[in-house]
């Protein structure tokens, strides 16, 4: 790979609360080249969400960043505000998880569609339509020409999350940054986003970063992924090798607790038991280790680094799983 | 799918006897029939999952035994006795036997009272006695695996996601029911706190003898906990059988489209078939004939004139479909041929009442 078109080097996100700083995001480094998809998973207070908000600038009140966010080389973090704006919605798109709220309940949807073609495109209103009826087909919506008219109340929530979709699409961007796009919506729908997603990426050769808590959803359509827990990531590697051997305990402990359709009837799950750490107090050492049932002496100690343990696989863990034996949901790893 | 009849009870022993339930809303724009016609069973100590997507009507359905929606039609018998036709009083009675819990288990508590008094609140109104509520608190506490020392005292809004749903099942188990209506437990839940809970609810199933109706869209969920499984689709029945033949050979194509909707990690492109097309129909003016039809890719001219029944289409599994789907020679989803094809459990073939 080249130079990365989404480097992320050090990234730190605190935020300022009654009871301290909560380290939303703690030392976060990871890539997406052009092209490529980048899964990012984890549970509530993993920091998924509030690692695609650092990068996209949408900071919550009171929260610091630190560290570089490079987009084709340009540190998004040193650039003035005029010329981040013009990155985004041009060369960085985003869905989010609530089509409904991201939409403007009370403008049509051809002006929320080609609002930004003409400030960022400079085209004009004719062309815009033109542009948003091929964008509103592009992205499986019938009729695209009556949408065009409809309010977002008017449409199914897989519908919004289409619309959502060729908004984002809408100046052709290089990265989209999707956080949980399916995530409100119903089984076949979201089925339906995201061979969408999928199809739009290639066809494009758009880089995204797919972010949610179902390892599934981000398990086929990725190229890579990022697993995060209270803030860190524990594990990066290419998807289909993280899902058939996880290397982190956390990795391996989560996809594990997760049923599948080939679970015996009444089988037991794994559970992790315990909950979260303190987001303001974190456990020194790895912040899984308290939970961990492979915890080894040195695991609550000092800080510990991602190390590389294969190809472009990369976990932060004293004591990995060993075997690459098979997994609950990681199951064989063949087909695509 | 999508259909009527009552081919699939299996007669007397039934703990929880549904038949053609009907249940609708009155709306601005007309009156939506949320749960149309349909009849299902739960023997005493099984687990029944429904499945379906938003609209199937499985949350109006656990509602409506509960009689917590009004039944419009149709005859509900909880050991024998005629859910439809008590009175208020004698209702409030019943539910002490018949007990749910919900998805938002924080929202589903009183912020104002604390652990102690919500999980007895049922046997308080029931006139148990101090001393048989706080000895009943200790047992539920403990039964749910939460320490009454460390509970005892907190408001809703102290407890994660996953202490305020066991606090919820500590609710429902206090006034000792026999039948367990569970409405989505799990979904608003993380993985590592939804495992807990599903293993709670198998405990407490098996060491309690209780019977329990799970209701869930997530069909990696309702595939681990249910001995049968009930498929829904805009308020009717679709397929109902064990959940290895259900999974394995689904019959109703509305079945094999939303298993081909999950997401599997080892399959092509992450789905293991084709994509269903199109969005759910508006229930206030649903499809004629069966209501999955506009969607269904097997679909004719008869599925548009004529409602199909619930028909054994093998032993023990059955399919509310004109043309239901056959035991496929290869697993459908292949390109995949490593994926084991689950051997279905031979189920019993049961008298019909």
């Amino acid at each position: 790979m080249t130079e990365p078109l989404l480097l992320v080097s050090h990234l730190h996100m605190h935020i300022g609360s009654a009871r301290g700083a909560v380290r939303a995001v703690d030392d976060v480094s990871l890539a997406i080249g052009a092209g490529q998809a980048l899964g990012v998973v984890g549970e509530s207070g993993s920091g998924k969400s509030m690692l695609a908000r650092a990068i996209m600038g949408l900071l919550p009140p009171r929260a610091v960043r630190s560290g570089s966010i490079l987009f084709e080389g340009r540190d998004l973090m040193a650039l003035p505000v005029k010329q981040q704006r013009d990155l985004w919605g041009k060369r960085i798109g985003m869905v989010f998880q609530d089509p409904g709220r991201s939409l403007n309940p009370v403008v049509r949807v051809e002006r929320q569609l080609t609002e930004g073609m003409r400030r960022h495109l400079g085209v004009g209103r004719a062309e815009a339509r033109t542009r948003a009826v091929t964008l509103l087909d592009e992205v499986g919506v019938p009729d695209p020409e009556r949408r065009l008219g409809n309010y977002p109340h008017q449409m199914s929530g897989g519908m919004r999350q289409r619309v959502m979709l060729a908004i984002a699409l809408a100046c052709e961007p290089d990265l989209l940054i999707a956080d949980e796009p399916t995530t409100a919506l119903d089984v076949t729908i979201q089925r339906q986003i995201l061979d969408l997603l999928r199809r739009v990426q290639r066809s494009r050769g758009m880089a995204m970063m797919l972010i949610s808590h179902d390892l599934s959803v981000v398990a086929g359509r990725t190229d890579r992924v990022a697993v995060m827990y209270a803030g860190r990531l524990a594990e990066t590697g290419a998807t289909r090798e993280v899902f058939a051997a996880p290397r982190h305990r956390y990795t391996h402990a989560l996809l594990d607790a997760t049923p599948t359709l080939h679970q015996e009837r009444h089988a037991r799950l794994r559970v992790i038991e315990g909950s979260l750490p303190d987001p303001t107090a974190p456990p020194p050492g790895c912040r899984f280790h308290q939970r961990c049932t492979a915890a080894v002496e040195g695991c609550a100690g000092g800080p510990i680094e991602m190390e590389s343990v294969g190809v472009d696989h990369r976990i932060a863990c004293l004591n990995p799983v060993v075997t690459s034996h098979l997994v609950g949901a990681g199951g064989a790893h063949d087909g695509r | 799918m999508a259909g009527s009849g009552v081919a699939h009870l299996r007669g007397d022993e039934a703990l929880l006897r549904v038949e053609d339930l009907v249940v609708e809303y009155r709306t601005s724009a007309g009156v939506v029939q949320a749960v149309s016609k349909v009849s299902f069973d739960v023997l005493p100590g099984e687990t029944l999952g429904i499945v379906g997507e938003s609209g199937c009507g499985k949350s109006t359905t656990g509602r409506a035994v509960l009689r917590l929606d009004t039944v419009t039609s149709g005859r509900i018998r909880f050991r024998e006795r005629a859910i439809e036709d008590l009175d208020e009083r004698e209702m409030r009675a019943l539910r002490r036997e018949m007990q749910m819990i919900f998805q938002d288990p924080v929202g589903s508590l009183n912020p104002r009272r604390p652990v102690r008094e919500l999980v007895v609140e049922g046997l308080d109104i029931a006139g148990a006695s101090r001393k048989e509520q706080e000895a009943a608190a200790g047992r539920v506490l403990a039964a749910v695996g939460l320490s009454d020392e460390r509970f005892r005292d907190l408001l809703p809004r102290r407890l994660s996601g996953g202490q305020a749903q066991r606090v919820a099942i500590a609710r429902a188990l206090a006034v000792e029911p026999q039948l367990l209506i569970c409405d989505e437990p799990v979904s608003a839940l993380d993985v590592s706190v939804q495992a807990q809970i599903l293993n709670l609810v198998e405990d407490l199933k098996r060491d309690l003898g209780l019977t329990v109706v799970f209701i869930a869209h997530d069909l990696n969920v309702v595939r681990t906990v249910s001995d049968r499984v009930l498929v829904m689709y805009l308020g009717k029945l679709c397929e109902f059988g064990t959940p290895e033949a259900v999974y394995a050979y689904p019959a109703h194509p509305y079945t094999r489209a939303l298993l081909d909707s999950v997401p599997q990690p080892d399959a092509v492109d992450g789905f293991s078939g084709p994509a269903l097309e199109g969005d759910l129909p508006s229930p206030l003016s649903p499809p004629t004939g069966c209501r999955f039809r506009t969607r269904c890719p097997r679909a004719d001219e008869l599925c548009a004139s004529e409602e199909p029944q619930v028909a054994e289409v093998r032993p023990g599994q059955f399919a509310a479909c004109h043309h239901p789907l056959p035991v496929p020679e290869v697993p459908t989803g292949s390109g995949d041929a490593a994926l084991p094809i689950p051997v279905p459990v031979p189920v019993p073939a049961r008298s019909t009442a």
